[in-house]
Protein backbone atom coordinates (compact mmCIF):
# COMPACT_ATOMS: atom_id res chain seq x y z
CA UNK A 1 0.00 0.00 0.00
CA UNK A 2 1.05 3.73 -0.92
CA UNK A 3 0.73 6.66 1.34
CA UNK A 4 -0.21 9.78 -0.24
CA UNK A 5 -0.44 13.00 0.65
CA UNK A 6 -2.70 15.39 -1.34
CA UNK A 7 -1.76 19.32 -1.53
CA UNK A 8 -4.15 21.99 -2.94
CA UNK A 9 -2.65 25.00 -3.02
CA UNK A 10 -2.80 28.48 -4.50
CA UNK A 11 -0.48 27.12 -7.40
CA UNK A 12 -1.53 23.91 -8.35
CA UNK A 13 -1.83 20.77 -6.98
CA UNK A 14 1.22 18.96 -5.25
CA UNK A 15 1.09 15.08 -4.76
CA UNK A 16 3.69 13.54 -2.36
CA UNK A 17 4.45 9.83 -1.58
CA UNK A 18 5.55 8.49 1.37
CA UNK A 19 8.67 5.95 1.68
CA UNK A 20 10.15 4.52 3.85
CA UNK A 21 8.61 7.46 6.45
CA UNK A 22 9.91 10.11 4.24
CA UNK A 23 7.75 12.23 2.03
CA UNK A 24 8.85 12.71 -1.35
CA UNK A 25 7.39 14.69 -3.80
CA UNK A 26 5.80 13.15 -6.54
CA UNK A 27 3.68 15.26 -8.81
CA UNK A 28 2.85 18.66 -9.78
CA UNK A 29 -0.45 19.20 -11.77
CA UNK A 30 -2.90 22.09 -12.78
CA UNK A 31 0.55 24.06 -12.82
CA UNK A 32 -0.37 27.77 -11.41
CA UNK A 33 -3.81 26.89 -11.05
CA UNK A 34 -5.67 27.36 -7.60
CA UNK A 35 -6.67 24.54 -6.13
CA UNK A 36 -9.65 24.86 -3.99
CA UNK A 37 -9.89 21.35 -2.43
CA UNK A 38 -8.65 17.81 -3.37
CA UNK A 39 -9.52 14.33 -2.33
CA UNK A 40 -9.03 10.65 -3.26
CA UNK A 41 -11.95 8.55 -2.58
CA UNK A 42 -10.98 4.97 -1.54
CA UNK A 43 -14.30 3.60 -2.33
CA UNK A 44 -13.60 4.27 -6.47
CA UNK A 45 -9.89 5.18 -6.30
CA UNK A 46 -10.87 8.29 -8.13
CA UNK A 47 -9.03 11.56 -6.98
CA UNK A 48 -10.87 14.50 -7.41
CA UNK A 49 -9.88 18.33 -7.94
CA UNK A 50 -11.73 21.68 -7.96
CA UNK A 51 -10.18 24.82 -9.80
CA UNK A 52 -10.74 27.82 -9.36
CA UNK A 53 -9.11 29.47 -12.06
CA UNK A 54 -8.98 33.63 -11.91
CA UNK A 55 -10.35 34.28 -14.98
CA UNK A 56 -12.31 30.78 -16.08
CA UNK A 57 -13.59 30.48 -12.84
CA UNK A 58 -14.47 26.94 -11.06
CA UNK A 59 -13.40 23.86 -13.06
CA UNK A 60 -14.10 20.11 -11.77
CA UNK A 61 -11.57 17.86 -12.67
CA UNK A 62 -11.09 13.30 -11.92
CA UNK A 63 -8.06 10.97 -12.23
CA UNK A 64 -8.40 7.02 -12.26
CA UNK A 65 -4.73 7.14 -12.10
CA UNK A 66 -3.63 8.76 -8.49
CA UNK A 67 -3.61 12.18 -10.56
CA UNK A 68 -1.17 10.75 -13.68
CA UNK A 69 -3.87 11.97 -16.10
CA UNK A 70 -6.94 14.29 -15.41
CA UNK A 71 -10.42 14.82 -17.26
CA UNK A 72 -12.19 18.06 -16.97
CA UNK A 73 -16.07 16.99 -16.10
CA UNK A 74 -18.89 19.81 -15.86
CA UNK A 75 -19.20 21.52 -13.08
CA UNK A 76 -22.46 21.68 -10.89
CA UNK A 77 -24.93 24.50 -11.73
CA UNK A 78 -27.63 26.03 -10.17
CA UNK A 79 -31.14 25.85 -11.48
CA UNK A 80 -32.46 28.58 -13.32
CA UNK A 81 -34.85 29.62 -10.61
CA UNK A 82 -32.41 29.85 -8.35
CA UNK A 83 -31.51 33.49 -6.68
CA UNK A 84 -28.83 34.95 -3.95
CA UNK A 85 -29.69 37.94 -2.22
CA UNK A 86 -27.33 41.04 -2.91
CA UNK A 87 -26.38 42.62 0.44
CA UNK A 88 -26.05 46.87 0.36
CA UNK A 89 -28.15 46.78 -2.83
CA UNK A 90 -28.17 50.43 -3.70
CA UNK A 91 -31.71 51.65 -3.66
CA UNK A 92 -33.91 51.18 -6.73
CA UNK A 93 -31.58 48.31 -7.60
CA UNK A 94 -32.48 44.45 -7.93
CA UNK A 95 -31.72 42.92 -4.51
CA UNK A 96 -31.37 39.59 -5.65
CA UNK A 97 -29.04 37.71 -8.31
CA UNK A 98 -29.26 34.77 -10.25
CA UNK A 99 -26.98 32.19 -8.42
CA UNK A 100 -24.01 31.15 -10.03
CA UNK A 101 -21.90 28.56 -9.05
CA UNK A 102 -18.84 31.17 -7.53
CA UNK A 103 -16.55 28.16 -5.55
CA UNK A 104 -15.94 24.77 -4.70
CA UNK A 105 -15.47 24.18 -1.14
CA UNK A 106 -16.07 20.72 -0.47
CA UNK A 107 -16.16 17.15 -2.49
CA UNK A 108 -17.17 13.97 -0.16
CA UNK A 109 -18.24 10.48 -0.79
CA UNK A 110 -21.89 9.49 0.49
CA UNK A 111 -22.01 6.46 2.54
CA UNK A 112 -20.89 2.91 2.04
CA UNK A 113 -23.90 1.77 0.57
CA UNK A 114 -23.89 4.74 -2.22
CA UNK A 115 -21.05 3.78 -4.07
CA UNK A 116 -22.31 6.36 -6.85
CA UNK A 117 -23.14 9.10 -4.49
CA UNK A 118 -20.67 12.19 -4.76
CA UNK A 119 -21.79 15.65 -2.73
CA UNK A 120 -20.18 18.96 -3.64
CA UNK A 121 -20.50 21.77 -0.90
CA UNK A 122 -20.26 25.27 -2.85
CA UNK A 123 -20.42 28.97 -2.45
CA UNK A 124 -22.91 30.51 -2.78
CA UNK A 125 -23.99 27.97 -0.36
CA UNK A 126 -25.42 24.91 -2.58
CA UNK A 127 -25.40 21.39 -1.90
CA UNK A 128 -24.90 19.03 -4.86
CA UNK A 129 -25.26 15.67 -5.17
CA UNK A 130 -24.62 13.12 -8.05
CA UNK A 131 -25.70 9.73 -7.72
CA UNK A 132 -24.24 8.50 -11.32
CA UNK A 133 -20.45 8.87 -10.12
CA UNK A 134 -19.89 12.71 -10.64
CA UNK A 135 -21.11 12.57 -14.19
CA UNK A 136 -23.84 15.20 -13.18
CA UNK A 137 -24.82 17.10 -9.83
CA UNK A 138 -28.50 18.24 -9.14
CA UNK A 139 -28.86 21.04 -6.49
CA UNK A 140 -30.31 19.35 -2.84
CA UNK A 141 -33.31 21.82 -3.49
CA UNK A 142 -34.60 20.61 0.28
CA UNK A 143 -31.91 22.41 1.74
CA UNK A 144 -31.65 25.36 -0.28
CA UNK A 145 -35.24 26.16 0.10
CA UNK A 146 -35.06 26.44 3.69
CA UNK A 147 -37.38 29.63 3.85
CA UNK A 148 -34.75 31.52 6.12
CA UNK A 149 -31.73 31.44 3.86
CA UNK A 150 -31.98 34.68 2.59
CA UNK A 151 -31.97 36.69 5.49
CA UNK A 152 -29.50 34.12 7.41
CA UNK A 153 -27.13 32.66 5.38
CA UNK A 154 -24.43 35.08 4.47
CA UNK A 155 -21.03 35.76 3.04
CA UNK A 156 -18.23 36.10 5.60
CA UNK A 157 -14.75 36.35 4.07
CA UNK A 158 -16.51 35.67 0.80
CA UNK A 159 -19.53 37.27 -1.18
CA UNK A 160 -21.67 34.62 -0.61
CA UNK A 161 -21.88 31.40 2.17
CA UNK A 162 -20.20 28.46 1.69
CA UNK A 163 -21.56 24.92 2.52
CA UNK A 164 -17.85 23.72 3.70
CA UNK A 165 -18.58 20.47 5.65
CA UNK A 166 -20.35 17.28 4.92
CA UNK A 167 -20.84 14.28 7.17
CA UNK A 168 -22.72 11.41 6.16
CA UNK A 169 -23.86 9.18 8.99
CA UNK A 170 -21.58 5.82 8.41
CA UNK A 171 -24.70 4.28 10.45
CA UNK A 172 -27.52 5.29 7.81
CA UNK A 173 -26.59 7.07 4.71
CA UNK A 174 -30.34 9.47 4.55
CA UNK A 175 -28.61 11.11 7.63
CA UNK A 176 -26.53 14.04 6.95
CA UNK A 177 -25.14 17.31 8.29
CA UNK A 178 -23.64 19.68 6.29
CA UNK A 179 -22.21 23.13 8.00
CA UNK A 180 -22.93 26.21 5.91
CA UNK A 181 -20.62 29.73 6.60
CA UNK A 182 -22.10 32.02 7.20
CA UNK A 183 -25.37 30.22 8.12
CA UNK A 184 -25.07 27.17 10.40
CA UNK A 185 -25.53 23.41 11.02
CA UNK A 186 -28.45 21.63 9.15
CA UNK A 187 -29.18 17.89 9.18
CA UNK A 188 -31.06 16.19 7.63
CA UNK A 189 -32.90 11.97 8.34
CA UNK A 190 -34.40 11.47 4.82
CA UNK A 191 -31.72 11.62 2.43
CA UNK A 192 -31.72 15.41 1.82
CA UNK A 193 -35.34 15.80 1.55
CA UNK A 194 -35.90 18.20 4.58
CA UNK A 195 -33.60 19.38 6.93
CA UNK A 196 -33.51 21.81 10.21
CA UNK A 197 -31.21 24.05 11.62
CA UNK A 198 -29.06 22.69 14.51
CA UNK A 199 -27.51 25.44 16.14
CA UNK A 200 -28.60 25.02 19.51
CA UNK A 201 -25.84 26.42 22.14
CA UNK A 202 -23.91 27.71 19.27
CA UNK A 203 -22.85 31.94 19.96
CA UNK A 204 -22.72 33.52 17.29
CA UNK A 205 -20.78 37.13 18.76
CA UNK A 206 -21.34 39.07 15.45
CA UNK A 207 -25.23 38.70 15.88
CA UNK A 208 -27.17 41.25 17.52
CA UNK A 209 -28.77 38.11 19.40
CA UNK A 210 -26.03 35.30 19.83
CA UNK A 211 -28.45 32.45 20.31
CA UNK A 212 -29.73 32.97 17.09
CA UNK A 213 -31.45 30.11 15.79
CA UNK A 214 -29.36 30.52 12.31
CA UNK A 215 -26.92 32.46 10.88
CA UNK A 216 -23.84 31.08 13.20
CA UNK A 217 -20.69 30.26 11.03
CA UNK A 218 -19.11 27.08 11.73
CA UNK A 219 -16.16 26.83 9.74
CA UNK A 220 -15.97 22.78 9.82
CA UNK A 221 -17.94 19.97 11.62
CA UNK A 222 -16.65 16.46 11.65
CA UNK A 223 -18.60 13.63 13.17
CA UNK A 224 -16.55 11.42 15.33
CA UNK A 225 -15.70 8.21 13.22
CA UNK A 226 -16.05 5.45 16.54
CA UNK A 227 -19.32 7.37 17.90
CA UNK A 228 -21.15 9.67 14.77
CA UNK A 229 -22.82 11.17 17.36
CA UNK A 230 -20.03 13.10 19.35
CA UNK A 231 -20.48 16.34 16.47
CA UNK A 232 -17.19 18.78 16.53
CA UNK A 233 -16.80 21.96 15.48
CA UNK A 234 -14.19 24.74 15.17
CA UNK A 235 -16.33 27.73 14.83
CA UNK A 236 -15.72 31.45 14.31
CA UNK A 237 -16.68 31.90 17.36
CA UNK A 238 -15.01 29.33 19.15
CA UNK A 239 -14.74 25.28 19.70
CA UNK A 240 -18.30 23.88 20.10
CA UNK A 241 -18.24 19.55 20.63
CA UNK A 242 -21.81 17.83 20.51
CA UNK A 243 -22.37 13.88 22.17
CA UNK A 244 -26.28 14.31 21.13
CA UNK A 245 -25.90 14.00 17.41
CA UNK A 246 -25.62 17.81 17.32
CA UNK A 247 -29.22 18.58 19.07
CA UNK A 248 -27.25 20.87 21.87
CA UNK A 249 -23.61 22.26 21.15
CA UNK A 250 -21.22 23.09 24.40
CA UNK A 251 -18.47 25.19 24.08
CA UNK A 252 -14.88 23.79 24.76
CA UNK A 253 -12.78 26.67 23.74
CA UNK A 254 -10.53 27.39 26.25
CA UNK A 255 -10.82 31.02 26.96
CA UNK A 256 -7.80 32.92 27.42
CA UNK A 257 -5.24 30.01 25.81
CA UNK A 258 -5.20 29.70 21.98
CA UNK A 259 -7.91 27.40 21.97
CA UNK A 260 -10.32 29.22 20.86
CA UNK A 261 -10.93 30.17 16.80
CA UNK A 262 -9.42 28.83 14.16
CA UNK A 263 -10.47 26.95 11.07
CA UNK A 264 -9.00 22.94 10.64
CA UNK A 265 -10.34 20.29 13.10
CA UNK A 266 -9.28 16.61 13.37
CA UNK A 267 -10.39 13.67 15.07
CA UNK A 268 -9.37 11.07 16.51
CA UNK A 269 -10.58 7.60 14.67
CA UNK A 270 -11.35 5.49 17.55
CA UNK A 271 -11.52 8.15 20.55
CA UNK A 272 -14.08 10.73 20.11
CA UNK A 273 -12.75 12.68 23.00
CA UNK A 274 -10.05 13.08 21.04
CA UNK A 275 -9.08 16.04 18.12
CA UNK A 276 -7.00 18.28 17.21
CA UNK A 277 -7.48 22.08 16.15
CA UNK A 278 -5.10 25.01 14.99
CA UNK A 279 -5.69 27.69 16.74
CA UNK A 280 -5.62 31.65 15.21
CA UNK A 281 -5.95 35.14 16.63
CA UNK A 282 -9.74 35.88 15.95
CA UNK A 283 -11.03 37.81 12.95
CA UNK A 284 -9.23 40.96 13.55
CA UNK A 285 -5.76 39.31 12.86
CA UNK A 286 -6.30 35.57 11.45
CA UNK A 287 -2.35 35.41 12.06
CA UNK A 288 -1.10 32.62 14.19
CA UNK A 289 -1.59 33.38 17.74
CA UNK A 290 1.48 34.79 19.46
CA UNK A 291 3.26 34.38 16.27
CA UNK A 292 4.09 31.22 17.07
CA UNK A 293 2.47 28.06 15.69
CA UNK A 294 0.64 25.95 18.07
CA UNK A 295 -1.76 22.43 17.86
CA UNK A 296 -4.02 21.51 20.13
CA UNK A 297 -5.24 18.60 21.07
CA UNK A 298 -7.64 17.11 23.69
CA UNK A 299 -7.87 13.99 25.09
CA UNK A 300 -11.14 14.46 27.53
CA UNK A 301 -13.87 15.65 24.84
CA UNK A 302 -12.53 19.67 25.29
CA UNK A 303 -12.70 19.43 29.30
CA UNK A 304 -8.48 20.63 28.66
CA UNK A 305 -6.54 21.33 25.80
CA UNK A 306 -2.76 20.98 25.04
CA UNK A 307 -0.53 22.90 23.71
CA UNK A 308 1.54 21.24 21.09
CA UNK A 309 4.76 23.32 19.66
CA UNK A 310 7.69 21.09 19.47
CA UNK A 311 8.80 21.45 15.66
CA UNK A 312 6.63 24.19 15.09
CA UNK A 313 7.91 27.60 14.32
CA UNK A 314 7.35 29.77 17.46
CA UNK A 315 8.82 33.37 16.39
CA UNK A 316 8.01 35.48 13.70
CA UNK A 317 5.53 32.61 12.09
CA UNK A 318 2.01 34.33 10.94
CA UNK A 319 0.66 31.00 9.64
CA UNK A 320 -3.10 30.35 9.37
CA UNK A 321 -4.60 27.02 8.62
CA UNK A 322 -7.61 26.69 6.30
CA UNK A 323 -10.31 24.65 7.23
CA UNK A 324 -9.28 21.45 5.08
CA UNK A 325 -5.24 21.77 5.71
CA UNK A 326 -5.43 19.65 8.29
CA UNK A 327 -5.55 15.78 8.07
CA UNK A 328 -5.45 12.81 10.24
CA UNK A 329 -4.94 9.15 9.36
CA UNK A 330 -4.17 6.82 12.48
CA UNK A 331 -1.59 8.28 14.39
CA UNK A 332 -0.34 10.85 11.80
CA UNK A 333 -1.53 14.39 11.13
CA UNK A 334 -0.18 16.92 8.65
CA UNK A 335 -1.48 20.14 7.67
CA UNK A 336 -0.54 23.00 5.50
CA UNK A 337 -0.58 26.99 5.78
CA UNK A 338 -1.46 30.57 4.40
CA UNK A 339 2.42 31.05 4.33
CA UNK A 340 3.25 27.57 2.64
CA UNK A 341 4.91 25.79 5.15
CA UNK A 342 3.73 21.93 5.61
CA UNK A 343 4.07 19.75 8.78
CA UNK A 344 3.92 16.40 9.31
CA UNK A 345 3.66 14.43 12.57
CA UNK A 346 3.87 11.00 13.45
CA UNK A 347 2.79 10.58 16.90
CA UNK A 348 -0.35 12.34 17.19
CA UNK A 349 1.21 15.94 17.57
CA UNK A 350 3.72 15.43 20.39
CA UNK A 351 6.55 16.17 17.81
CA UNK A 352 6.51 17.92 14.20
CA UNK A 353 8.54 17.84 11.32
CA UNK A 354 8.56 20.27 8.09
CA UNK A 355 7.85 18.79 4.97
CA UNK A 356 8.82 22.27 3.32
CA UNK A 357 8.92 25.93 3.67
CA UNK A 358 8.25 27.50 0.46
CA UNK A 359 4.89 25.89 -1.33
CA UNK A 360 2.18 28.36 -2.20
CA UNK A 361 -0.56 29.21 0.36
CA UNK A 362 -2.39 25.71 0.90
CA UNK A 363 -5.76 25.44 1.01
CA UNK A 364 -6.25 21.48 1.21
CA UNK A 365 -4.09 18.42 2.52
CA UNK A 366 -6.05 14.93 2.50
CA UNK A 367 -4.28 11.76 2.84
CA UNK A 368 -4.91 8.87 0.41
CA UNK A 369 -4.14 5.19 0.53
CA UNK A 370 -3.70 3.27 -2.28
CA UNK B 1 -18.40 35.44 -40.81
CA UNK B 2 -16.54 36.89 -37.87
CA UNK B 3 -12.90 36.03 -37.21
CA UNK B 4 -12.26 35.04 -33.46
CA UNK B 5 -9.22 35.60 -31.93
CA UNK B 6 -8.21 35.04 -27.87
CA UNK B 7 -6.17 34.98 -25.52
CA UNK B 8 -3.49 32.03 -25.91
CA UNK B 9 -4.10 31.61 -22.03
CA UNK B 10 -6.94 29.25 -23.45
CA UNK B 11 -4.81 27.45 -25.85
CA UNK B 12 -3.24 25.80 -22.37
CA UNK B 13 -6.63 24.51 -21.69
CA UNK B 14 -7.38 23.97 -25.56
CA UNK B 15 -4.71 23.26 -27.63
CA UNK B 16 -5.96 23.03 -30.99
CA UNK B 17 -7.53 25.78 -30.69
CA UNK B 18 -7.02 28.17 -33.70
CA UNK B 19 -6.48 31.89 -33.85
CA UNK B 20 -8.49 33.81 -36.52
CA UNK B 21 -10.75 31.26 -37.21
CA UNK B 22 -13.79 32.09 -38.59
CA UNK B 23 -17.35 31.65 -36.54
CA UNK B 24 -20.92 31.70 -37.37
CA UNK B 25 -23.03 33.80 -35.64
CA UNK B 26 -25.13 36.73 -35.30
CA UNK B 27 -24.72 37.65 -31.79
CA UNK B 28 -21.79 37.38 -29.52
CA UNK B 29 -23.68 34.88 -27.80
CA UNK B 30 -24.18 32.81 -31.11
CA UNK B 31 -20.77 33.19 -31.70
CA UNK B 32 -19.76 31.79 -28.25
CA UNK B 33 -22.37 28.92 -28.83
CA UNK B 34 -20.92 28.09 -32.12
CA UNK B 35 -16.98 27.90 -30.58
CA UNK B 36 -18.31 25.17 -27.76
CA UNK B 37 -19.79 23.28 -30.78
CA UNK B 38 -16.24 23.17 -32.16
CA UNK B 39 -14.44 22.46 -28.96
CA UNK B 40 -16.60 21.23 -26.34
CA UNK B 41 -16.47 22.86 -22.72
CA UNK B 42 -14.84 26.25 -24.48
CA UNK B 43 -18.19 27.83 -23.70
CA UNK B 44 -17.52 27.14 -19.94
CA UNK B 45 -14.77 29.34 -20.06
CA UNK B 46 -15.59 32.02 -21.48
CA UNK B 47 -19.22 32.38 -19.65
CA UNK B 48 -21.15 31.13 -16.78
CA UNK B 49 -24.01 28.75 -16.63
CA UNK B 50 -26.50 31.64 -17.23
CA UNK B 51 -24.53 32.81 -19.92
CA UNK B 52 -23.17 35.68 -18.73
CA UNK B 53 -20.14 36.59 -19.52
CA UNK B 54 -17.74 35.66 -17.06
CA UNK B 55 -16.41 38.79 -14.35
CA UNK B 56 -12.64 38.41 -15.59
CA UNK B 57 -13.14 37.94 -19.33
CA UNK B 58 -13.42 40.44 -21.64
CA UNK B 59 -14.72 40.49 -25.58
CA UNK B 60 -13.95 43.08 -27.93
CA UNK B 61 -15.77 43.47 -31.32
CA UNK B 62 -13.08 44.93 -33.74
CA UNK B 63 -11.70 47.80 -30.91
CA UNK B 64 -15.07 47.82 -28.82
CA UNK B 65 -15.57 45.99 -25.82
CA UNK B 66 -19.46 44.46 -25.78
CA UNK B 67 -21.94 46.02 -24.26
CA UNK B 68 -23.73 43.41 -23.26
CA UNK B 69 -22.41 41.43 -20.68
CA UNK B 70 -25.23 39.35 -19.45
CA UNK B 71 -26.88 37.78 -22.73
CA UNK B 72 -24.27 38.75 -24.67
CA UNK B 73 -26.88 40.14 -27.36
CA UNK B 74 -23.95 42.43 -29.12
CA UNK B 75 -24.59 41.85 -32.64
CA UNK B 76 -21.70 40.82 -35.23
CA UNK B 77 -21.75 41.57 -38.61
CA UNK B 78 -19.29 39.39 -41.42
CA UNK B 79 -15.92 41.21 -41.69
CA UNK B 80 -15.63 41.76 -37.61
CA UNK B 81 -12.80 40.35 -35.98
CA UNK B 82 -13.75 39.40 -31.92
CA UNK B 83 -11.08 39.20 -29.63
CA UNK B 84 -11.92 36.93 -26.21
CA UNK B 85 -9.47 38.08 -23.70
CA UNK B 86 -9.14 37.95 -20.20
CA UNK B 87 -8.80 40.48 -17.91
CA UNK B 88 -5.76 41.33 -15.64
CA UNK B 89 -6.20 40.89 -12.63
CA UNK B 90 -5.48 38.33 -9.99
CA UNK B 91 -1.84 37.29 -9.22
Amino acid sequence: MTEMMILGTRKGLLLFEENRGEWRFCREVFKATPVSYAMHNPRTGMMWAALDHGHWETKLHRSRDMGATWDEIPTPTYPENAEVNIRFAAENMPSTKPATLSYIWLIAPGGNDQPERMYIGTEPGGLFQSDDGGETFNLVEGLWDRPERQEWWFGGGRDFPGLCSICVDPRDSKHVLVGISVGGVYETHDDGKTWEARNKGLSADFLPEPQAEFGHDPHFILTSPSNPDVVWQQNHCGIFRSTDGAKNWQDISQKGTPAYFGFALALDEKDADTAWVVPAIDAEYRTAVDTAVCVCRTEDGGKSWTQLREGLPQDHAYDVVFRHALDLKGDRLAFGTTTGNVYISDDRGDTWRDLGHNFPPIYSVRFAST
Amino acid sequence: MAKVKYTTHLQKFFPTLKQGLAIEGRTIAEVVAALDSRYPGLGGYIVDERGALRKHVNIFIGDSMIADRERLQDVVSDDQQIFIMQALSGG
